[in-house]
């Protein structure tokens, strides 16, 4: 996940907070996030996945002009594109989200510009027992605010699969 | 609403039922709100007949967003300084989810206390979802 501009915005937090079925208000209510030991509206502990919306390249959002892999006229617009690389929602095409790690140094509040700078990890091959071959890579997140102090640490790690995991194991 | 290190000890919980009968209209805002509009979440043409899944399913974001209010609610607000975690089963919409926090081990870093937890949340089956930790500044 790379956005050179990730603005914190109050609606935003309201709605990713409605998204998770988070009704604290200190997502949402101002002045009652101000009585709280938070001081301010702060973002929910998930919030900073929500960079996406601000990577201009990210490949999980359909762009005007450009071909989308979901369906349309046909179950598939397009072949999927490549990815999944521990990047935000984990990949698309064969790849899952297979773990996520934060770091606070401390929560995000509205105001916030951040920038998130991505640097790939690791990779490393597992045999699933339910999927055939898993190929995992990760990928490490620094999410920095308008004074260029680092707030969260994010290391995400994604999974390709040979097939679609389609069950628990049982 | 802060924990206190001198009221917990090791192997404290806290359970919290995190959605009944998961919509795929959650899935879809969830998609909204985070950017991350993979198909799979919300496409159930695209998830069937062409990524051979059953049937659209959750982001694993979406599971660990909504395990983070049971883990906000039991730590109070801001007070988070770690939590990680591992998706190991999908989830689907209809599932219903519980999630449990349990007291690891309270320590003390330069003055400030801190709580470790283990993370597991489970579906109607009792098949693991999500299984994590997390680390949040408690009170003395």
């Amino acid at each position: 996940m790379t956005a050179k501009k990730f603005p914190v915005e109050a609606s935003h937090i309201l709605m990713f907070a409605r998204s998770v079925g988070d009704d604290n208000p200190v997502y949402s209510d101002a002045d009652y996030a101000k009585s709280t030991e938070a001081g301010s509206i702060i973002a929910p502990p998930t919030f900073a996945q929500a960079s996406a919306q601000f990577d201009p390249d990210y490949f999980l959002r359909p762009k005007p002009g450009q071909p989308w892999f979901g369906s349309g006229k046909n179950p598939t617009g397009a072949a999927p594109r490549g990815g999944g690389g521990g990047g935000g929602g984990g990949g698309g095409g064969g790849g899952l989200h297979a773990e996520q790690h934060f770091e606070y140094h401390r929560h995000l509040k509205p105001g916030d510009v951040l920038t998130a700078t991505s640097l790939p990890g690791k990779t490393w091959e597992k045999e699933g027992k339910r999927s055939g071959k898993l190929v995992f890579s990760e990928s490490v997140t620094e999410y920095r605010d308008q004074m260029g102090e680092l707030v969260i640490t994010a290391r995400s790690v994604g999974v390709r699969t040979e097939r679609p995991v389609d069950a628990p194991a049982s | 609403m802060a924990l206190s290190a001198s009221k917990l000890k090791e192997g404290d919980t806290h359970t919290a039922r995190l959605v009944e009968d998961l919509k795929r209209t959650q899935i879809v805002q969830y998609a909204g709100a985070s950017g991350d509009y993979n198909p799979l979440h919300t496409d159930e043409i695209f998830t069937t007949k062409v990524a051979g899944y059953p049937s659209v399913f959750a982001h694993g974001m979406l599971t660990m967003g909504m395990t983070g209010k049971m883990l906000t609610d039991y730590v109070g607000d801001a007070r988070l300084t770690k939590y990680g975690v591992r998706f190991t089963s999908q989830v689907w919409p209809g599932d219903t989810l519980d999630s449990t926090a349990t007291v690891k081990a309270i320590k003390d870093e330069g003055g400030q206390k801190l709580v470790e937890l283990d993370i597991v949340t489970v579906n109607q089956d009792g098949v693991q979802v999500l299984s994590g930790s997390a680390e949040a500044r408690i009170d003395p």
